[in-house]
């Protein structure tokens, strides 16, 4: 029964979560709305004990990703009211296409000619289990090619990232340190030979 | 009890919001990389919710290559819609007509 209310409670919030993301007027409101979202979705994975998803949702997502986002949002100065521009003539195409999607999906499910057996419920799992544990087993053993790959992915993502949005600007005064160390006497100091004069 | 028809629909619901989002603020580049966060939260939530209810832990893994790849690709839309914020003064979509697509 707890179970129950819990799921109801969080996905209700979770729906409105994702209806402020996409209706809010600021888009700082609309990035800690997809915040909220994150959040009860990780509360929905530990109810199916998805432990270790649920975790890295809210540290890697919420922490990471999430953040870039609401510094990016905060840095450029939008101008919103332009973008919100046929904001309500838009509105009703995105809802019928958005009612569309749903009855399509929800259909699938509801049929019962196809003759899909869904599970109503999770089998109970063995004591002792570590739903972490077994992700890493399988994680560095079946998929360590995957999981290098994605490393890979990472890694071209953080020197992409860093190469778009490197700038030199002209004209500022900075000391370039490689330089100075580099410079030699006779560049610096010119040794001038001037005769003496004789005295009067 | 919650079955996985219930994850189902509750995946359907979220993905069928973000669609309509890209639709509403189709100018504002931001919320459209949003939307596609959204949305693969709702394939997520597919996965979990199959993993679990058929006892397969393949989903589980998949969803974490899912989350790398969603990092990296935000990763890469902010740094670009940054450069282009620095050459435009905006990020309105239908500004972007330099290629006269």
């Amino acid at each position: 029964m707890l179970v129950e209310i819990l799921f109801w409670s969080f996905s209700a919030v979770l729906t409105g979560a994702a209806l402020g993301v996409i209706l809010a007027r600021n888009p700082v409101h609309s990035v800690l709305f997809l915040v909220l979202c994150f959040f009860n979705a990780a509360v929905l994975w530990l109810l199916i004990e998805a432990e270790f998803l649920a975790i890295v949702l809210v540290l890697v997502y919420v922490g990471a990703v999430m953040v870039l986002f609401l510094f990016v949002v905060m840095m450029l100065d939008v101008n919103i009211e332009q973008l919100r521009e046929g904001f309500a003539r838009n509105a009703p195409l995105g809802a019928v296409i958005a009612a569309i999607m749903v009855v399509e999906l929800w259909y699938v499910l509801w049929v019962r000619r196809l003759g899909i057996e869904l599970p109503g419920a999770t089998a109970p799992l063995p004591e002792g289990y570590s739903n972490t544990g077994e992700i890493g087993a399988v994680l560095y053993t079946e998929y360590v090619w995957p999981f290098q790959l994605a490393a890979f992915v990472l890694l071209i993502a953080i020197v992409a990232a860093i190469a778009l949005t490197m700038r030199q600007r002209p004209g500022l005064k900075v000391q370039d340190v490689a330089k100075q160390v580099a410079v030699r006497p006779q560049d610096r100091v010119r040794i001038v030979n001037i005769p003496v004069e004789r005295e009067p | 009890m919650i079955g996985l028809a219930h994850y189902l629909m509750l995946a359907g619901l979220l993905f069928a919001i973000a669609v309509a989002g890209i639709f509403i603020n189709r100018r504002n580049v931001i919320l459209l990389l949003m939307c596609i966060e959204l949305m693969l939260l709702a394939v997520n939530f597919n996965f979990v919710a199959f993993s679990r209810f058929l006892g397969n832990l393949d989903g589980q893994v998949f969803v974490f290559f899912i989350l790398t790849v969603a990092a990296a690709e935000a990763a890469i839309g902010l740094a670009i819609l940054v450069v282009l914020f620095r050459q435009r003064r905006s990020i309105n979509v239908e500004e972007l007509d330099a290629m006269k697509g």
